[in-house]
């Protein structure tokens, strides 16, 4: 007992009780302080934004936030939706499922936002949906994940600005059959990501009269590649790769100096190098190949006046590279969804006339309601078609080839090489 | 249990039912997500608080927990109670088969193997990816997650779901503390030679224990995944393993309300934090090396040796 006191001669129970009291009274204050009311026509209308600014999604969020501040100053500058101007509330979500579904809840219970909006990793966007759906908020993701067109979802969840990876993967196909070859090697990490490409790819060559000679499915936790390479059959004619991280630096290098100069036709799909420098060290041996880009990342000879302006208001250079810094380089073959998606929920608010949160399930059937959506200043990475029915949306999409340490266009898809059968129909769920 | 810990207890429980009516929606809506995560980490209080077993493989049994839950509803179509006492079994299985094992070594030893188990279990989710979608995860329909016709996807529901649950581990886990059993695991943790020397069986109660949290904490993972909707290989990555850890030793290890008070500490420097700066992982660490440093035995620790010694 002695002991005790010396330890403790300044810290009484009254002060440790005084110090938990404030901070209880602290915490009362915080949460007792009074609640934004929307009592104006002119107040703001409030987007939650579920950005990765941390963990592994930071390099994406830092350009999905860049694209987002650029697209909601477009549409403030032009008047707001209705008459109103749009603020963004961003919160990270450390690109973390459980965070991102706390997040969420703040969104819609916390900090009155109208909507929420911007995931893009698909575990981020599983984890926070369900509580997006019983809080009956609309969420508007930019992922590129099956999982909304899947019918895993539900109805507050959309997908209206980003082609999801069924569509992509599956359009790839035709091009590789007709140009590439036929018989196609997959390398691929062993994870959801990975399967996704695994099965849609191997499903559409063989529709092609293709076929996939071999899948190897590399380890999430791998960092040396050589000893998969042997795996690679003789009689292959493509390497198809989607290896994504940092350890894909890695596996070009290691590639390159696997099949030296007389290696198969390489397809690969950009997400494994968003954020890359492609003339980076290492990167030579991807010199000739072909890669799916959601958006050409160079501005192409042919580029479109909007995406001449979209790029310019984005801050992003000729390169794909930030106009302030040449070596931050852009997540050009995603961060477009952000731009088209704030659009669209634009056009879905003014036709729904919406005025606050009691309009949510109108802006839900508004957006619904869309189908063509042309090539213009609000969509300038292409033409789309959304599908109310399983809330995704389908659009053309783009093959470039490695030239001089610069991707250059070599095809763009139909919307038609896109589309798979419905597998939910969204519409028949209640609010 | 006294009189005092009982009164404690059923006053924490009395306020925090009186939360749910008081407390705007988003931290009653948070609260009954933490009260899951006490859960967890009182599961893991028992074995490292009480028992001196610090694994580090914890998320192995929340996940297993969790996908015994969502794997049987989503695959087998079970309705909540036997997915839920099934994800029990799983956990109990898991932990009983990882604890013969792992209680072969001590120390770090004993840490390292829990460690790779977990790893082992987290590879073992990305490698069924077919099943559980890996590291994507699946959402559960909202139309299945009821219990006894209770709807916890609504905010009384889920909130009264976890505070049960909450209510029967903090009691249950009370009470077994304070009895022979639990007073054995103390004198195991502060000297386990003594207790061998005293005729305990040393072994088969770390095991006991070592189950009990495991199944502890698999509940608080089919909970989870019942009152959220989730399950995803996230939940049994290492850093899962690593927040009841903090939770037990923010709030005090060897404290039957320390997990919850480590809970909702952490959440709140979190959420509190992110919103005053993007660099809040900077200051949630700052505070973490601040306590660690002046509150060496947490913080319902530190309040039971300098204010409260019955404290339990």
């Amino acid at each position: 007992m002695t002991r005790k006191r010396l330890l403790t001669p300044d810290y009484s129970r009254r002060s440790a009780l005084k110090t938990l009291g404030l901070g209880a009274g602290a915490l009362a204050a915080t949460t007792a302080l009074p609640r934004f009311v929307q009592a104006q026509s002119s107040a703001p209308i409030r987007i939650g934004f579920q950005v990765h600014r941390t963990g592994i999604g930071a390099s994406y969020g830092r350009w999905y936030d860049r694209t987002t501040q650029a697209a909601v100053k477009r549409i403030n500058d032009a008047g707001g939706i209705n008459g109103r101007p749009v603020e963004i509330v961003a919160e990270d979500d450390g690109t973390d499922a459980k965070r991102g579904a706390e997040v969420v809840e703040k969104f819609a219970t916390q900090l009155n936002c109208d909507i929420g909006f911007g995931t893009l990793f698909s575990h981020v966007v599983i984890g926070s949906a369900p509580r997006a759906g019983e809080l009956k908020l609309p969420y508007f993701v930019v992922s590129e994940g099956h999982h909304v067109a899947s019918g895993m979802l539900n109805r507050y969840t959309l997908q209206p600005g980003i082609t999801d990876v069924k569509s992509q993967v599956q359009a790839m196909a035709p091009f590789v059959a007709n140009n590439l070859g036929k018989k196609v090697t997959m390398i691929f990490p062993d994870f959801a990501f990975g399967h996704d490409h695994r099965d849609y790819f191997s499903k559409a060559i063989a529709e092609q009269g293709g076929e996939v000679v071999a899948m190897i499915a590399i380890p999430p936790t791998e960092t040396s590649f050589t000893k998969y390479f042997p795996q690679i059959p003789r009689e292959t004619e493509v390497v198809y790769h989607v290896m994504v991280g940092p350890a894909v630096l890695t596996f070009v290098k290691e590639l390159g100096e696997f099949f030296g100069p007389s290696r198969p036709e390489l397809f690969g799909f950009i997400d494994s190098l968003e954020a890359v420098d492609i003339t980076s060290p290492g990167l030579e041996f991807l010199e000739g190949t072909y890669f799916w880009e959601g958006n050409p990342r160079y501005a192409q000879e042919n580029q479109s006046e909007y995406d001449k302006a979209y790029r310019e208001a984005v801050g992003v250079d000729a390169n794909g590279a930030s106009v302030s810094d040449a070596k931050d380089v852009s997540t050009y073959a995603h961060m477009f969804g952000c731009w088209e998606t704030l659009n669209i929920i634009k056009a879905g608010m003014e036709a729904a006339d919406y005025q606050g949160p009691d309009q949510r399930a109108a802006l839900i059937e508004a957006v619904e309601a869309m189908t063509e959506m042309p090539e213009g200043m609000d969509h300038p990475q292409g033409p789309k078609v959304f599908n109310g029915k399983t809330h995704q949306v389908f659009g053309v999409q783009y093959i470039s080839q490695v030239k001089d340490g610069k991707l250059v266009l070599a095809h763009t898809t139909s919307i038609d090489d896109t589309l798979y059968p419905d597998e939910v129909d969204y519409t028949t769920q209640s609010f | 249990m006294t009189g005092k810990d009982a009164a404690l207890h059923l006053g924490v429980l009395a306020v925090l039912l009186a939360a749910f009516f008081v407390l705007p929606e988003y931290h009653s809506g948070s609260l009954a997500r933490i009260m899951v995560l006490a859960v967890y980490a009182m599961g893991y209080n028992l074995a490292f608080g009480y028992t001196g077993l610090l694994s580090l493989g914890h998320a192995l049994f929340f996940a297993a927990g969790m996908y015994g839950l969502a794997l049987s509803m989503q695959i087998g179509g079970w309705p909540a109670l036997p997915a839920f006492l099934l994800a029990l079994g799983a956990a109990l299985a898991v932990a009983g088969a990882v604890g013969v094992l792992a209680l072969r070594t001590r120390g770090v030893g004993f840490m390292i193997v829990t460690l790779m188990f977990a790893q082992a279990g987290y590879l073992t989710v990305l490698y069924f990816g077919a099943w559980t979608r890996g590291d994507e995860g699946f959402a559960l329909p909202q139309e299945v997650r009821n219990l006894f016709g209770l709807d916890v996807t609504t905010p009384a529901g889920r909130y009264f779901a976890a505070l049960a649950l909450f209510a029967v581990v903090l009691l249950a886990l009370g009470a077994l503390v304070r009895a022979p059993f639990g007073r054995t695991l103390i004198a195991i943790r502060e000297n386990e030679a003594r207790a061998a020397m005293l005729g305990y069986d040393v072994q088969r109660l770390k095991w006991i224990a070592f189950v009990v949290s495991g199944v502890v904490s698999g509940a608080a993972g089919a909970a989870y995944a019942l009152l959220f909707g989730y399950a995803g290989a996230t939940f049994a990555g290492v850093q899962y393993s690593i927040f009841p850890l903090l939770y037990v030793l923010l709030g005090g290890a060897g404290t039957t309300l320390g997990p919850f008070v480590g809970a909702v500490f952490m959440f709140y420097l979190i959420d509190l934090s992110s919103g005053i700066t993007t660099a809040y992982m900077l200051v949630a660490g700052l505070a973490l090396v601040l306590l660690t440093l002046f509150l060496p035995q947490g913080i319902l620790g530190t309040l039971r040796r300098r204010a409260l010694p019955w404290l339990p």
